[in-house]
């Protein structure tokens, strides 16, 4: 019982005593650096879709200019995408560095406060790994700036939430308490949606073209065959324009995965929404947002079966990449809101005044 | 005088060994017919103009995965010995060429020795990046920039490789593939199929051919003191 109290006591300080006031300026700026970071992320995609990373081989510099110099003539091909995603990503890193500096001096949080400094760390490492993955020519490391890409745009998103009016000033007896298991169960297909994330990165960055070119079908086939004999067919018949290298039967069994992952996915999103449904109420925002995360899915399942239909169309896999992103996002925000609602109801029961 | 005796004595082991040595000829083929080449055009078009251009007549090139004569005969095939006593001579062997032209790799698929010096042209008037993708250890992976009318660039690789890319990252649908091996007894199929690889030793090998799609095929090959050996061999799509 007194184990439990503390833990509550601590929960308590954690979503209320430390609340701040609503800065609107704050909480905009936030929502800004999370829209230039969602594009942030679109570009990068079009970047790998289209196999450009390595267009401009020099880092910090760019073809040995001042990144912020580079000569327009030389903005063509590969180097326009990935040259304007050096850029904008500076912009993020500015932008990033401001929201820290600002959550520091003006948000009362202290939790708000470390936040922003693992916000801005996470900006920096972001940036050393893109260019570390241009300079050290490492593949591998193009995976974990495509994993860290997600990551950043949730903290941001997060960051945007944690100042908001309705997380600062919600009204306790307005709300209704999210049921633990409800909780848990978003929280486990936003970990799935991640770790769908990051086979997808793997995939992307295995720089193979698509390993299976047909759906709903592997090569014909419900589970493809992957024998070296039947790899071996399949490179012989692949016209990859990029002439990229022979795929494996590792690539192939990966994609398979994906699209295993991606029916779980699929079906857990669908029981998020019957149980908000059934838990909370069908009017309940918790409950329209899951309809939505399930809608989100769905596209992102047609844009997977459409970048095979398209043969990897560049625009059609970041796409892909995009909503992707926004997938995950999605259940973190639920999570979120779910939580704080939640314990608003279990600790302040007496309502907003007692919480500031 | 005695340096000049050395020399002498240089010259006639050398044409000994010549004269005891004998060329390994033969054709590849192909049966069956292969998918049809791509189109780069849209994508030149679209992402790069400036190598779009270079086909005013809008006559834009394909892939080259198979380069295939009426007949089957089978070219871009690297034909390699394996099995002999062989050092590399790489480090005297004249630079293998390889050009940009038209925002294409000129030639696609070429062969050299480890330790040979491969020269990277720029005929191009745009840019290119020059990404060696070397994926055996002691072999570097590089990316360097080339200007127009810049400096050629010069590659070696230490280690035996099939098919080493280089990727023009600028232009993404360049591409071209070298085979590095440790000895001199290489060639690479030309446009009727054939291949000739000359001077061997005598002896008993294995002759190896390599198409960066088909695969690689092998057959046991003996090159007597007199005289030619020849080796044919068939690729069929799967």
């Amino acid at each position: 019982m007194f184990a439990r109290d503390r833990c509550h006591t601590t929960q308590r300080s954690f979503f209320f005593k430390l609340n701040a006031k609503y800065n609107p300026a704050l909480f905009w700026f936030a929502v800004l650096t999370a829209v230039m970071t969602f594009l942030l992320i679109g570009l990068g995609g079009l970047v790998t879709s289209n196999n450009f990373g390595m267009s401009v081989p020099d880092w910090p510099t760019s073809y040995g200019y001042n990144m912020f110099a580079l000569p327009i003539k030389f903005w063509k091909g590969g180097v326009f995408y990935e040259h304007t995603h050096r850029l904008l990503a500076s912009v993020i890193g500015f932008l990033t560095t401001i929201l820290a500096v600002w959550l520091w001096l003006k948000d009362s949080r202290k939790w708000v406060h470390w936040l922003g400094v693992a916000t801005f760390l996470a900006v920096v490492v972001q940036g050393a790994l893109g260019g570390l993955r241009v300079v050290l020519t490492d593949a591998q490391l193009g995976i974990f700036h495509g994993a860290l890409a997600q990551l950043f745009l949730v903290l941001v998103c997060a960051i945007a939430l944690f100042t908001s009016r309705w997380w600062q000033n919600s009204a306790a007896e307005k709300q209704v308490s999210v049921p633990r298991g409800l909780r848990s169960h978003v929280l486990y297909v936003t970990i799935l949606i991640f770790i769908q994330l990051m086979i997808g990165a793997t995939m992307r960055h295995q720089h193979a073209g698509l390993a299976i070119p047909d759906f709903p079908l592997a090569y014909g086939k419900i589970w493809p065959d992957t024998s070296p004999e039947a790899v071996a067919a399949y490179n012989e018949h692949r016209m990859e324009m990029n002439g990229e290298n022979p795929i494996t039967a590792f690539q192939i069994i990966l994609q398979m995965v994906h699209r295993l992952v991606a029916l779980l996915i699929l079906l857990g999103v669908i029981a998020t929404a019957f149980l908000a449904r059934k838990k909370l109420d069908g009017r309940d925002w918790l409950t329209k947002f899951a309809w939505f995360w399930t809608g989100l899915i769905v596209v992102q399942i047609a844009l997977g079966i459409a970048t095979i239909e398209t043969n990897k169309a560049a625009d059609i896999a970041t796409l892909h990449v995009m909503v992707g992103a926004l997938s995950l996002l999605a259940g973190v925000l639920w999570w979120l809101v779910a939580a704080r609602r939640t314990t608003l109801t279990e600790f302040a029961p007496a309502g907003q005044n007692e919480l500031n | 005088m005695k340096k000049s005796l050395l020399l002498l004595s240089f010259g006639i082991f050398s044409a000994l060994q010549l004269a005891n040595a004998g060329d390994i000829t033969g054709a590849v083929t192909l049966k069956g017919t292969p998918p049809a080449e791509a189109d780069i055009g849209p994508k030149m078009t679209a992402d790069s103009p400036d190598c779009a251009v270079m086909y005013a007549g809008g006559k834009f090139p394909t892939t080259h995965f198979y380069v295939v004569g009426a007949k089957g005969e089978l070219a871009d095939v690297v034909v390699t010995l394996k099995g002999g006593d062989f050092k590399s001579t790489g480090a005297s062997a004249a630079p293998a060429l390889l050009d940009q032209k038209g925002c294409l790799y000129v030639p696609t698929i070429f062969a050299v020795q480890t330790g040979q010096k491969i020269i990277v042209k720029n005929s191009d008037p745009c840019v290119h990046n020059v990404h060696a993708k070397a994926t055996v250890e002691g072999n570097p992976e590089s990316n360097q920039l080339q200007m127009p009318g810049g400096a050629d660039l010069t590659f070696t690789f230490d280690k035996p490789e099939a098919f080493l890319k280089f990727q023009c990252d600028v232009h993404s649908w360049m591409g071209a593939w070298v085979t590095v091996v440790d000895n001199p007894y290489y060639a690479v199929t030309d446009a009727d199929g054939k291949f000739t690889i000359k001077n061997v030793p005598p002896g008993k090998y294995t002759l190896q051919v390599a198409h960066r799609k088909l695969g690689t095929q092998t057959a046991g090959i003996e090159v007597k003191d007199t005289g030619a050996a020849t080796q044919d061999f068939t690729f069929t799509m799967k």
